[in-house]
């Protein structure tokens, strides 16, 4: 039982457990996520941080059961929201739960709102999926909502078309969609990062006032560090489809433990120090096809690799303080841990 | 001043940017005439000393990018002056364009659309010192370009591959490597890391840094993460709706940014460091104006906290508010 759950005492919304999603390629499958156990409370916001291919994007299609049908699909692990297995749901079934109890909102704002048809009729089409309410009611709630997402003259935007607001105002709308049916969980894929700085201020500012709203849980994807220490609770660094590190978003930032998460951190250029070198990692992550069935994932960049990395695949291990670590290195010198288990 | 005196002060500066204006036309109704004009570009002033980076930032549509093109001379600027090394490039044709731009060269943002695919990564760094040395002897060529490659972190055999067998960060280095081909005093880097993942990016700036002290070159950095920015100017220029709004060397804009648009601009940064701590951010309110229809008087007023009457209707101009620190508002005249 993770620290997080004895101090918070609630079932959790969400959990994912040994998660594997493969994609096949020339008839082989394989894991672009790979053993990927995490779960997510109510009401908390969940980071989920690593470079582009580690598979970040993959976990949340897959559990929006969004996979490219015939190329990607899961094929181990469970999915459970609020205790309901979500791996085996026919499109039906799925399509209830889509949109109105876990939405999901995209990186491109550009493209994931379709340029034909008004921002009024997008946003109302959600509301009928999932609700029984006459034309009138759907219109006054969508302006209800675009209200609540700051944007200044709703009853003028509904008439508009995508391509008639700015890249903020995109995703406010986007986001207005996600929050149309009062979801419990929001799936957010690298929400900001194709704003301007002073745009992501907003949209990060908006995300958490409804959270707290709503009481509503994220699930916050991103690549961008800064973000995830200004927004979240809980972090997870990935790694070539697997979670790396573990941990509540404080502890990863005063200790990081697994190398790359240390070298990560040390890569970004820091606003409050002067550094003459940044911190690099060597070599690229291996291709799907050329990933290593046994041992660590990180182990040919890791300047901390020993023999056995190459050998023995580790395990994700929880300390005392609920930071949970997939490396050797914290293996061997706490023998302590492998008892509490 | 004696006139040598000056002269050695003037040398100084390699590049001068004086009220630089890029008007693009806006061209509609009957016979399509000219209805109006973008200001991307509205009156740029700025000086950039031999051997330093000069750091360009702002949002999207600010001008930045533009103001890299006009000097470059890949845009002809509608006003203004462009000065380097003494000499008013602004208006020059020809030959002589030509042998400026041997001496400031360009890497661009995209990786993967700055590299033609279909020529052999050899064959794209060797271009522009075939352009100018047409009857340079071949091995020699060769074996610079080689030089040149092992230098910016590629192995040789990268000569013989074409772009798209290299990851985007490997591209980025042979952007840089054509870049460096002719020995170029100034190099403009457009948003040169932005496409890259951080692990990535941190290669590609110590890099850059790295050549900076070896190859004694002057950069423009234009890019729109501040903390990259930081890193890699001594001083820096934050751009707004096609103007400078303030000037100073880095430390000051961090630790003491004097503009409300600046403020607001470093607060609005997701900090790393600040872990958890509650923070007072300026969050600005609206949307940039369009360039085709700016605000009267400051660019800025419009979403300004500390807007006053008088804001929309006196423009400010840059003023030396601090040593070395340039400021265009009128809470400091």
């Amino acid at each position: 039982m993770s620290h997080f759950q004895q101090s918070q005492g609630k079932a959790p919304l969400l959990e994912v457990k040994n998660l594997e999603t493969a994609f096949g390629i020339d008839g082989k499958d394989y894991n672009a996520v790979d053993q990927v156990t995490f779960h997510v409370e109510p009401g908390k916001v969940i980071g989920v941080v690593g470079e582009s291919g580690c598979g970040k994007s993959v976990m949340s299609l897959s559990i929006m059961g969004l996979l490219p049908k015939g190329i990607g699909k899961v094929n181990a692990g469970e999915i459970k929201f609020n205790g309901r297995n979500l791996e085996n749901l026919n499109d039906n079934e799925m399509n209830k739960i889509r949109g109105k109890d876990i939405a999901m909102i995209f990186q491109e704002p550009m493209t994931s709102l379709n340029p034909v048809f008004t921002i009024g009729y997008q946003l109302e089409e959600v509301l009928h999926n999932h609700f029984k309410i006459s034309k009138k009611e759907a219109r006054q709630k969508v302006v209800q909502l675009l209200t609540a997402v700051g944007i200044s003259r709703p009853e003028k935007i509904v008439h508009e078309y995508p391509h008639q607001l700015s890249g903020g105002m995109r995703q406010r709308v986007m986001i207005a969609m996600a929050i149309a049916c009062q979801p419990q969980l929001l799936i957010a894929d690298e929400p900001t990062t194709a704003l301007d700085v002073t745009v992501q201020a907003q949209i990060l500012e908006l995300l958490k006032d409804i959270q707290r709203k709503n009481d509503m849980s994220i699930i916050l994807i991103t690549h961008d560090l800064g973000v995830v220490s200004e927004s979240c609770d809980e972090v997870i660094v990935m790694y070539a489809g697997r979670i790396v590190e573990k941990t509540d978003v404080r502890r990863l930032f005063q200790e990081p433990k697994h190398p790359y998460t240390e070298l990560l951190m040390g890569s970004i250029p820091r606003m409050d120090v002067d550094t003459d070198q940044l911190a690099t990692i060597d070599g690229m992550v291996p291709s799907l096809k050329n990933m290593p069935q046994v041992g660590c994932r990180f182990a040919n960049r890791c300047p901390k690799a020993m023999q056995e990395c190459t050998e023995v695949t580790p395990q994700l291990k929880e300390n005392e303080y609920g930071h949970e670590v997939a490396c050797l290195l914290y293996e061997s010198s706490r023998p302590a841990r492998e008892v509490s288990q | 001043m004696s006139i040598t005196q000056m002269k050695d002060f003037q040398t100084h500066n390699l590049l001068e940017v004086e009220n630089l204006q890029m008007h693009f036309p806006v061209k509609g109704g009957f016979f399509r005439r000219t209805i109006g004009a973008v200001k991307a570009v509205d009156g740029v002033s700025f000086t950039i000393r031999k051997g330093e980076t000069l750091g360009l930032v702002g949002e999207s549509g600010c001008g930045k990018s533009t103001t890299g093109r006009s000097i470059l001379r890949l845009l002809t600027p509608t006003g203004g002056k462009v000065i380097f090394e003494n000499e008013d490039i602004t208006n020059v044709n020809g030959k002589r364009l030509r042998d400026i731009r041997q001496d400031i060269q360009m890497v661009f943002q995209d990786p993967y659309a700055s590299l033609n695919p279909m020529q052999m990564v050899g064959d794209i760094v060797s271009e522009p010192i075939h352009n100018y040395y047409k009857n340079k002897n071949k091995e020699e060529l060769k074996t610079e370009v080689m030089d040149l490659l092992t230098r910016v972190g590629l192995p040789e055999e990268a000569y013989y591959k074409y772009a798209h067998e290299f990851s985007g960060g490997q591209r980025q280095r042979i952007g840089i490597a054509r870049a460096l081909a002719l020995k170029p005093k100034l190099i403009i880097a457009d948003e040169p890391v932005s496409a890259l993942d951080v692990s990535v990016q941190s290669q590609v700036l110590n890099l850059l840094n790295e050549l900076q002290d070896e190859f004694d070159l002057t950069y423009l950095f234009i890019a729109h993460d501040l903390s990259v920015v930081k890193h890699m100017s001594d001083r820096i220029g934050v751009m707004y709706l096609g103007n400078i709004v303030e000037v100073a060397d880095k430390h000051s804009i961090y630790d003491n940014p004097m503009h409300p648009y600046t403020q607001a601009l470093i607060s609005a940064v997701p900090d790393a460091s600040k872990m958890g701590e509650k923070r007072e951010r300026i969050v600005l309110q609206g949307d940039v104006p369009s360039p085709e229809n700016p605000p009267s008087g400051c660019p800025f007023h419009t979403r300004c906290p500390k807007a006053l009457d008088r804001c929309s209707s006196i423009k400010p101009t840059l003023k030396e508010v601090k040593p070395g620190q340039h400021v265009a508002c009128i809470l400091y005249d």
